[in-house]
């Protein structure tokens, strides 16, 4: 960016006001140089969606689990989370740095496995984090400043929107691997593999864990292994982002699959975890960043590092989330039902699936729609092209965003034949 | 061979090592003067009484969920807690030029407005621009300024060891000397770690040189309340320095004044030149903040928002700050006394004449040291005590080795 003085033309004479002093108006600001940012391409589109009047209107934007009446959904084992805590008035204490210790321990064996020898020899780190998105910037400006063997960051391509100006931010350079293949609305196996193949050693290479976003595309688990011996060979520094373990297949363990044969194969993997979806607990902001070293001593000098990171962000993190999170994961009642809830919410999200298929067959559609049953996880990549989202928008009022993903969270089955409809229209 | 092989171990943040240290200490007559939390006379963190009314209201409520807050916050909490800094009928506010971004505590907010300075202040991506924090300030100011790309950050005079008190000359000089559109870190009220704090008269001509000399102003309100009990007396400098028509930040912490501290509710308030520069602005804040959490943490934003827009509450809440306040003041009193009834050596006047949580003792480092390690008494390194960590059953111990110290160490 051009280093440019801010100036702004001291057009129209407001009121000279004798306290701003003589040389400046009203119209004079610091900010004249500021441009208006554009509306982010997900979070924006269910402003946009708030904005419009139409009952038929239907948010398939950002990916928030939505009941079979569209209404958010607050699992039965958070609120009977809530009540225990509730009863212990516990203080207001700040936490550590790295955040609730009862979180961060449960939080790394649910996606390494309560067996994992790495918990048991103690050579990972876990901190508590802002969900996701302060997982992966923790994560980005942990190997921004540590990671000197290499500035790239392959991400699949697509990805997750938010994936590269995180990165970026943190001062990374962002590359890609052939990942979705439009023309079987599939896995790019061997495009991934080639490309792969090409990265430069110590590269880092993001991996979505499961039930990618935006495509909902899955490698198979023969293909994460070769995937992974692939990785090895390339001497790559692996990061999973993990924001759906329980929302893809339903099983807490299937999901986390791919992350355990990566460790087992001997890689130190760095992993952000989400609990947003998993446990309905969004706007409570509860995530985890976890790096897998060579032993307990690295363990505490990466943790030492990663707290000097985080407390010039906001010193420590917040409490209600994690302290649920942790109950829910301690309490093996509540780890029971919740288990259950994840299951139903994948379960109905494959049901609309079917629904969405069998409707779209219903309408006359003569294109395969087989990839909005086998695509897996909260979205569906539809195919449709950019002109088609916006017909799609303009004249239905479906909100989603311009790639073409909808979140089949927003699907109801009072409104799966709208959708299929809308769907056929613009694409017939 | 490992990735992080050449990862040093670094230092430990000073004030909670500083914790972890008086946690191990098995001495029955230890005393915490180190973290700055608020403590009852039983030496107890304490939830307020009117925090404790609004979480049941809010786990009665069914119809409350958890879904993502918008990008900037939720709007009932940005608008009430720029009111509390501002004033109710502040004409900021009144003209529309008032926004605001909810962020991670005092931090978050410190950091948000560091991020955007970087990035829209003075030029784009200008890292150059000084950013002046006061000698001393709190310890995470520089690291927040740095990690947001500035380079150049450098220190302000402010206390002054020998009279114990403010050094104006060398704070205005500064204020004259700093290149044109420098930013300076100025402490609202009850100033950490120094409880030092300038008259409305000195106020008046920094804000004077600030003016003239085109300099940023970036208000720290960490203690709005907890200073003098009364949340406007502890707001003055900031709406002055609103009348007086600059275009300012002003992050907000609601970590003490509500006792929330572990669930991060700050609020950066951004005063703008009028609504279509803050329009933009808040604009790019959203950018930044996608960037880096997304979305702000809703329960203590609630919280805080419920108990501002409900009169009875607030009025409750009001009382429960004052009564805070009431018992800082009530332990600077008596400390004061006894080192005077004591004649410990020195003049102990500063000791109620400075404001807020902290003091500035003036032990110096081989003191501190000495009380550590001989009187299991915790504070930090710098002199800085936490009034708090004093209640009527340890102040008696606590003057008796603060006399002790100044008459065996020098």
């Amino acid at each position: 960016m051009a280093l440019l003085k801010s100036s702004k033309a001291i057009s129209s004479i407001g009121t000279f006001s004798a306290s701003l002093g003589v040389l400046s108006t009203r119209n004079s600001s610091w900010w004249g140089g500021v441009q208006m940012g554009p509306p982010d391409p997900i979070l924006g589109v269910s402003e946009a969606f708030k904005r419009d009047t139409s009952p038929k209107k239907m948010n398939l934007g950002v990916g928030a689990y939505r009941d079979d009446h569209g209404k958010p959904f607050v699992l039965d084992c958070v609120r009977k989370a809530e009540a225990l805590i509730s009863s212990k008035q516990l203080d207001k204490e700040y936490l550590a740095i790295g955040g609730l210790g009862d979180f961060t321990k449960s939080c790394a064996q649910l996606a390494l496995g309560a067996d994992s020898e790495v918990l048991k020899s103690g050579r990972n780190i876990t901190v508590q984090t802002i969900s996701g998105t302060g997982s992966l910037c923790i994560g980005a400006n942990f190997l921004s400043r540590f990671h000197s063997a290499s500035r790239d960051v392959y991400l699949p391509k697509p990805s997750w929107g938010n994936h590269t100006p995180i990165f970026r931010d943190a001062g990374m350079q962002l590359k890609a691997y052939r990942y979705y293949d439009p023309s079987t609305c599939g896995f790019d196996f061997n495009g991934a593999l080639d490309d792969i193949s090409k990265m430069p050693e110590k590269s880092v290479i993001m991996l979505h864990a499961c039930a990618h976003n935006p495509t909902g595309v899955d490698p198979k688990p023969e293909q994460w292994k070769e995937i992974a011996d692939l990785v090895k060979k390339r001497d790559l520094l692996v990061f999973f982002d993990m924001a759906y373990q329980g929302f893809a297949s339903g099983d807490i363990d299937r999901d986390a699959w791919a992350v355990r044969h990566f460790i087992e194969q001997g890689h130190k993997i760095v992993l952000s975890q989400s609990f947003a979806k998993n446990m309905g607990l969004y706007g409570e902001r509860v995530g985890g960043f976890t790096v897998v070293c060579n032993d307990a001593e690295e363990a505490k000098r990466v943790e030492s590092q990663l707290k000097i990171l985080i407390r010039p962000m906001y010193s420590n993190p917040p409490m209600n989330g994690a302290r649920i999170a942790a109950t829910i994961l301690n309490t093996p009642d509540l780890y029971k039902i919740w288990l259950e809830e994840v299951h139903g919410m994948a379960n109905r999200i494959i049901k609309m699936r079917e629904q969405l298929a069998a409707n779209l067959k219903n309408e006359g559609s003569t294109h395969n729609w087989q990839h909005v049953i086998d695509q897996i996880g909260m979205f569906c990549f539809t195919g449709l092209k950019p002109e088609q989202v916006e017909r799609l928008t303009k004249e239905f009022s479906v909100y989603m965003t311009k790639d073409g993903r909808i979140s089949m969270a927003g699907v109801t089955s009072s409104n799966v034949g709208y959708l299929a409809h809308g769907i056929h229209a613009v694409t017939k | 061979m490992s990735l992080f092989g050449e990862v040093p171990q670094a230092t430990p943040v000073a004030v909670f090592k500083l914790s972890n240290d008086f946690k191990e200490d098995a001495n029955p007559k230890k005393v915490n003067l180190g973290v700055g939390a608020y403590r009852t006379d039983e030496g107890q963190p304490w939830v307020l009484p009117v925090v404790k009314k609004v979480e049941k209201i809010i786990v009665a409520d069914n119809s409350l969920n958890h879904e993502y807050l918008a990008i900037l916050g939720l709007p009932e909490f940005r608008s009430s807690a720029s009111k509390i800094a501002l004033g109710e009928d502040s004409p900021a506010i009144q003209e529309n030029r008032v926004g605001a971004v909810q962020c991670l505590g005092g931090t978050g907010a410190l950091k948000m407005g560091a991020e955007f300075l970087r990035r829209w202040y003075n030029g784009n991506d200008n890292t150059k621009t000084p950013v002046y924090v006061s000698a001393p300030t709190w310890e995470n100011h520089n690291a927040v300024f740095a990690n947001a790309g500035f380079e150049d950050i450098r220190p302000y005079k402010y206390w002054d060891a020998e009279k114990r008190g403010l050094d104006l000359d060398g704070f205005l000089g500064d204020l004259e000397s700093a290149p044109k559109h420098s930013i300076f870190v100025l402490h609202a009220c009850a100033h950490n770690p120094t409880g030092t704090d300038p008259t409305h008269v000195e106020w008046m001509q920094v804000a004077e040189v600030m003016k003239r000399r085109k300099l940023f102003v970036f208000f720290d309100s960490a203690y709005q309340g907890f200073a003098s009990g009364c949340l406007d007396k502890d707001a003055w400098a900031v709406r002055y320095f609103v009348t007086q028509g600059f275009e300012m930040f002003c992050a907000q912490s609601f970590s003490k004044n509500f006792g929330l501290y572990n669930e991060r509710v700050g609020n950066l308030t951004i005063v703008a030149r009028d609504s279509d520069n803050l329009k933009r602005v808040l604009s790019q804040m959203e950018k930044i903040v996608r960037v880096t959490w997304s979305n702000p943490p809703s329960q203590g934003a609630r919280l805080v928002a419920i108990t501002l827009n409900t009169p009875e509450l607030f009025a409750e809440w009001k009382d429960n700050v004052k009564s805070m306040a009431d018992r800082v003041l009530l332990m600077r009193a008596s400390l004061q006394a006894k080192l005077q009834a004591l004649e410990t050596p020195g003049t102990w006047d500063h000791i109620t004449q400075q404001i807020g949580m902290f003091s500035f003792t003036g032990l110096n480092p081989k003191q501190v040291e000495y009380m550590i390690k001989e009187r299991s008494i915790y504070l930090m390194a710098s002199g800085r005590i936490n009034m708090c960590g004093l209640t009527t059953k340890n102040i008696d111990y606590v003057a008796e080795s603060i006399h002790e110290t100044v008459v065996n160490v020098q």
